[in-house]
């Protein structure tokens, strides 16, 4: 029997409905359903979990003390192993706080590549978030495989533009690195007139499924004011029914004049958050038709920002977007040197993990692991 | 940004809760978010009234992060009348102004009801006690829940107490580690891993961290 640390006791006054002790179990750090190297200590009476704290650092590299000591732009590259994923979102959002705190302005052309860039990141991370969480449910391997061959799609798109299938480090402050080149726009319309056909079969796949509802209606349920209360964001909030997406309230980039629903679910169970990351897909085909109708040329990087030699005004500020996970923010503080004095990740996924007890007790220990592939964290940006 | 002015909030704030003093802290660059400075008696008290206001309604806690501001000394050249050899004349000196060190709590709030957002408000510690000793902050995790991690990670990476945290430890260092990594004047434990001579650079290192604390390096042999 694995001991939880001195700080935690175990928990007192409960008392077991069965014969028997109650069981501390360490789950991970190596766990095929952490999703990296995650580890949480339960506590479980029988099957059922009566405490779970979750314990992070595995990964920790202190990417903000690596921040401070480097410059503006050599961070640039580092945020895409934050989300690892999602690297794409995440030079957004460190390039659109590095606007605010300089104030630069993006060039319209870049604005409408971002907006394809970030809703292509949105379908591969959706589309491999839900094949993982069916991976976790015990579907091993094939409905993954499913969504990891139209990631390869649209990873290929990534790579064509960027020369990196993951690692893209593509956006600059006040733009982007370089143009797309010739014929890549309509490599993208070419896919995203087919994706449709591929969320039609996995939704078909997954929807009636009986096996996946009994694991997840009603599993992990996350109340609106909870889901407020703990900073929830993203998919897992909208999934509690609480009617918040960046995109539509901040407005940035090209979106306010995008037309697109925001999914909202009715229970906050996984089977919620399953179900919304499928429609968010949908909806962001839609915002790629508009987008992708009319690209306009011109300029892709604003000509005052001078990304090598980067000194911003003194001040602070905080940026945000609407990223795949979450509210992925960057908070910087500047004292006009080229390295900034701070600088912050606000990870999607780190806090969403905050309500992952409430969520868990009185569930079964097969649950939980259903429940973690809910929320759809990745290590890299949890333990930074 | 709310319907209301942060200087509209600021005095609605100290109307509604009695004894609260509030500073405004100005942001000079570009984004103009500035920030409110909330005393500790009282930080709480303001934290609800600014969740709970109907006009206000910031539910929703974002981003919590530390800030170590270290002692600094500000060099200006003033003009000042002197006697020098042995008439009046103005002259030019340098000034210096030396401002004591302070460790900070920074909460980034929005409104998810209201949709606005955002303000920031940040909690000061008064000076900057050196290690061991933690300077104590009153937390906000009783208000938002979204504070109970990042507080512990500024408890971990920056080393400030959170007075009325419900669970603070470590989160991302190891229960066992000692320092504070995300301050500035932090120094890393010297690595001999990959340095089997160390010479130069390490070596000053070394022997900096020697005079600053001697019984944990193991590194007296080599030096």
């Amino acid at each position: 029997m694995i001991s939880m640390n001195d700080t935690m006791p175990p928990p007192e006054g409960m008392t077991s409905k069965l014969e028997g002790d109650i069981l501390e179990v360490s789950m991970g750090p190596q766990h095929p359903s952490t999703h990296g190297v995650f580890r949480m200590n339960v506590a479980v009476d029988g099957e059922i979990v009566v405490k779970l704290k979750p314990v992070f650092g595995y990964l920790h590299r202190n990417h903000e003390k690596i921040g401070e000591n480097v410059t503006y732009l050599s961070s640039m590259p580092y945020t895409d192993r934050l989300d690892y994923f999602c690297s794409m979102t995440n030079n957004w959002a460190y390039a659109l706080t590095v606007e605010k705190l300089a104030g630069l302005e993006v060039p319209e052309r870049a604005e409408y590549l971002r907006v394809i860039l970030a809703e292509l990141t949105r379908l591969q991370n959706h589309a491999s978030g839900v094949g993982f969480l069916i991976s976790d449910m015990g579907a091993w391997g094939t409905p993954l495989m499913y969504a990891f061959r139209e990631r390869e799609k649209l990873l290929d798109l990534f790579e064509a533009l960027a020369g990196s299938r993951m690692m893209c480090n593509f956006m600059r402050f006040g733009g982007l690195r370089c143009d797309a080149p010739p014929g890549w726009l309509d490599r993208v319309r070419k896919l995203v007139a087919e994706f449709p056909a591929f969320i039609d079969e996995f939704e078909a796949l997954l929807a009636g499924n009986e096996i996946l509802m009994a694991r997840s209606y009603g599993i992990g349920v996350v109340s609106p004011e909870l889901a407020v209360s703990a900073g929830i964001s993203g998919p897992m909030l909208r999934a509690s029914g609480v009617n918040y997406d960046i995109r539509k309230v901040d407005g940035y980039g090209l979106y306010p004049q995008l037309k697109f629903r925001v999914p909202l679910g009715d229970h906050g169970d996984c089977a919620d958050r399953m179900m919304i990351r499928i429609l968010e897909m949908r909806e962001s085909i839609a915002i790629l038709n508009q987008v992708l109708e009319d690209v306009p040329e011109g300029p892709i990087l604003d000509p005052k920002s001078k990304p090598r030699n980067f000194k911003p005004p003194e001040g602070e500020a905080y940026g945000r977007i609407e990223a795949p996970k979450g509210e992925l923010g960057f908070y910087l503080i500047s004292d006009k040197k080229a390295e900034p004095y701070r600088y912050r990740v606000r990870p999607p996924s780190f806090i969403n993990l905050t309500v992952l007890e409430d969520m868990c007790l009185g569930h079964t220990i097969a649950d939980v692991m259903v429940i973690l592939g809910s929320v759809d964290i990745v290590l890299g940006e949890v333990d930074r | 940004m709310a319907a209301e002015s942060l200087e509209q909030i600021k005095e609605r704030v100290e109307a509604a809760v009695p004894g609260a003093s509030l500073t405004l802290v100005p942001n000079p660059g570009p984004a103009a978010q500035d920030s409110l400075v909330l005393d500790h008696a009282h930080a709480v008290e303001v934290a609800t009234f600014l969740r709970d206001d109907p006009e206000l309604r910031f539910d929703y806690c974002s981003n919590v992060t530390g800030v170590d501001w270290l002692d600094r000394v500000e060099k200006r050249k003033v003009r000042v009348m002197r006697v020098v050899e042995g008439e009046e004349r103005e002259i030019s000196e340098m000034q210096e102004e030396r401002s004591a060190g302070y460790l900070e709590a920074v909460y980034h709030l929005y409104s998810m009801e209201k949709k606005h957002g955002p303000i920031v408000v940040r909690l000061r510690t008064e000076g900057r006690p050196g290690l061991p000793e933690l300077p104590t902050l009153p937390s906000l995790t009783p208000v938002w829940r979204a504070a109970e991690f990042q507080e512990r990670e500024i408890y971990d990476l920056f080393g400030i107490n959170f007075d009325g945290h419900p669970d603070q430890r470590r989160i991302l260092m190891w229960d066992e580690f000692e320092d504070h990594p995300m301050r500035k004047d932090y120094s890393p434990p010297d690595d001999y891993e990959y340095e089997p001579t160390p010479h130069d650079a390490v070596l000053e290192r070394a022997k900096e961290n020697l005079s600053r604390r001697p019984d944990k390096d193991g590194c007296e042999s080599i030096v």
